[in-house]
């Protein structure tokens, strides 16, 4: 098959992301049995894609992304990125956590010049100043977390991540403890700028609203034991209209995917 | 009336009761041994005028600042890797817990045998008596360090040092600062007790030799006095650590 796609040359894109036949299960306590978390998970990822795993709470779609990021090792199967195996964490492949990882006893500026302190002093600066103007924080720079709104400092960590120009973003449910108004303002920011920088986005999230407003792709991850149940190609032009009946289409596909009713009260 | 003079009055009526409350209970009593509190006040002058006030206090604070930097020096660093690499925690935390109780006046006698009567004892009692709390405290906070943060700085790729340097150390800095607090506290405590037994100079020794030497209580309370308000002061010069704002996440409700 390798040799196929060399053949056929840049017509077809190899995957910047390839997860094969991936497994993990966790020692039981005492004499119990294993915890099968994942089970013969097969998923691949385009260069400049906008992919969202999606699933019910404790599917494993989080413990997914810690493996393809290589903050857990799998049990079983293989991740390639780029097609070399992962073995640890990479600053090509930033990581954007669910319970903010913005350091408190930085900056603004501090924080998103994190991932830069090689650089040129001159370089450092001109890009903190390009991403603190592209997640609109402009006037905040030399404030702490502790003074920002969650939403602002959810900003920071994903200019944080961005700076250091990586080629994939992961992120883990990065909107979860926000509001509803900030959440929709985040998800329209983050189309935005995934638009300029192009670069490939793996999101995890439970919201499957959020993925459908969000994700080129959304791929439903069953109950654990996790594998994938379905992926779905969202083809919708973007800026996406939540009243069209194309997009309600796609979100109550998802719903039934996930075997869960429309109806809110519905015995 | 609003906050801030209350602030101020309340404590100045209760010390004023208490002033007249000592005054009246000595006056009853017929006591020709404790002192009225004025004859604190002219006491502490007495010492003052003998030049001995001024020497003593700066003695015991001498001690104080070279045991507690000695405490400082070894116990973050040593504290910091033993919460880092667990081997280290498994092999040094018995020893530790097992000195820990010992309270450092039990240390006295081997502290005179070690150091004689010299300004080495009383530097070695707290030495001692900062360094478990600081080493313990700085364990703590490394090994409760929310994972996030070093997960983070691994995937900006920091070497161990810089992991150490830009995370970890900052990420511990407000209970380190916390503990530097508490155990300057304890120094002060301790100092007292070992230059009473160990060394012929400082505030510890001006109280136990009024009382040897003349049953002088006004002075032994002039220097009881004179602990509490140095005790006070460095109390509020250590707390300006915690106002830096590299540090203040720590203490105001989280980040």
């Amino acid at each position: 098959m390798g040799l196929l796609r060399r053949e056929v040359g840049k017509t077809v894109k190899e995957p910047i992301i390839s997860v094969r036949d991936l497994g993990i299960s966790f020692p039981g306590k005492q004499r119990a049995e294993p915890t099968h978390v994942l089970r013969s998970v097969n998923l691949e990822v385009r260069q400049g894609e906008f992919v969202c795993l999606v699933g019910p709470s404790g599917c494993g779609k989080t413990t997914l992304l810690n493996i393809i990021t290589g903050f857990i090792r799998q049990s079983k199967g293989e991740v390639l990125v780029q097609g070399t195996p992962v073995t640890g964490p990479d600053p090509k492949r930033i990581f954007v956590f669910q319970d903010n990882g913005v350091f408190p006893w930085l900056t603004v500026e501090q924080n998103i010049g994190f991932g830069l302190s090689r650089r040129p002093r001159n370089e450092r600066r001109e890009i903190v100043h390009h991403y603190v103007q592209m997640v609109g924080l402009t006037g905040f720079e030399r404030a702490y977390p502790r003074e920002l709104s969650g939403g602002m400092r959810q900003r920071v960590e994903i200019a944080r991540a961005l700076a250091p120009n990586p080629e994939i973003i992961y992120m883990d449910e990065p909107f979860g403890a926000l509001d509803f108004i900030t959440r929709m303002k985040m998800r329209t920011d983050l189309t935005r700028i995934w638009q300029e920088e192009k670069k490939t986005i793996l999101f995890v999230t439970h919201d499957i609203e959020e993925s459908v407003q969000l994700a080129d792709r959304v791929v439903v991850i069953s109950q654990r034991p996790g594998t994938i149940r379905k992926q779905i190609e969202i083809e919708l032009p973007r800026p996406r209209d939540l009243d069209s009946p194309e997009y309600l289409q796609v979100r109550d596909e998802i719903f039934e995917t996930m075997g869960m009713s429309l109806k809110v009260g519905a015995g | 009336m609003n906050r801030s003079v209350l602030s101020i009055l309340l404590p100045v009526a209760v010390l004023l009761v208490v002033y007249f409350l000592w005054d009246g209970a000595v006056l009853l009593s017929n006591t020709d041994i404790f002192p009225r509190p004025y004859q604190v006040f002219l006491g502490i002058g007495e010492l003052i005028q003998r030049g001995v006030l001024l020497k003593y206090v700066v003695a015991s604070l001498f001690r104080v600042s070279i045991g507690f930097t000695l405490a400082v020096l070894i116990g973050v660093p040593f504290g910091l890797l033993l919460g880092w690499f667990r081997p280290a925690f498994l092999a040094f935390n018995p020893l530790i817990q097992i000195l820990r109780p010992i309270s450092p006046i039990a240390w006295i006698p081997i502290a005179i045998l070690w150091f004689h009567v010299d300004d080495r004892a009383p530097i070695f009692l707290i030495f001692l008596s900062s360094l478990f709390p600081i080493t313990v405290t700085s364990i703590a906070a490394v090994q409760n360090i929310q994972p996030v943060y070093v997960r983070a700085a691994q995937n900006f790729g920091l070497t161990r040092l810089d992991l150490f340097r830009r995370v970890i150390f900052p990420a511990c800095l407000p209970q380190i600062i916390t503990s530097l607090r508490i155990s300057l506290g304890i120094a002060w405590l301790v100092v007292v007790a070992a230059e009473m037994i160990a060394v012929n100079s400082g505030l510890g020794y001006l109280i136990i030799d009024a009382r040897n030497a003349g049953k002088r209580y006004d002075l032994v309370v002039a220097g009881m006095l004179m602990i509490g308000l140095i005790g006070l002061i460095l109390d509020l010069l250590i707390r300006r650590l915690e106002r830096f704002e590299e540090v203040k996440w720590g203490y105001f409700g989280g980040r």
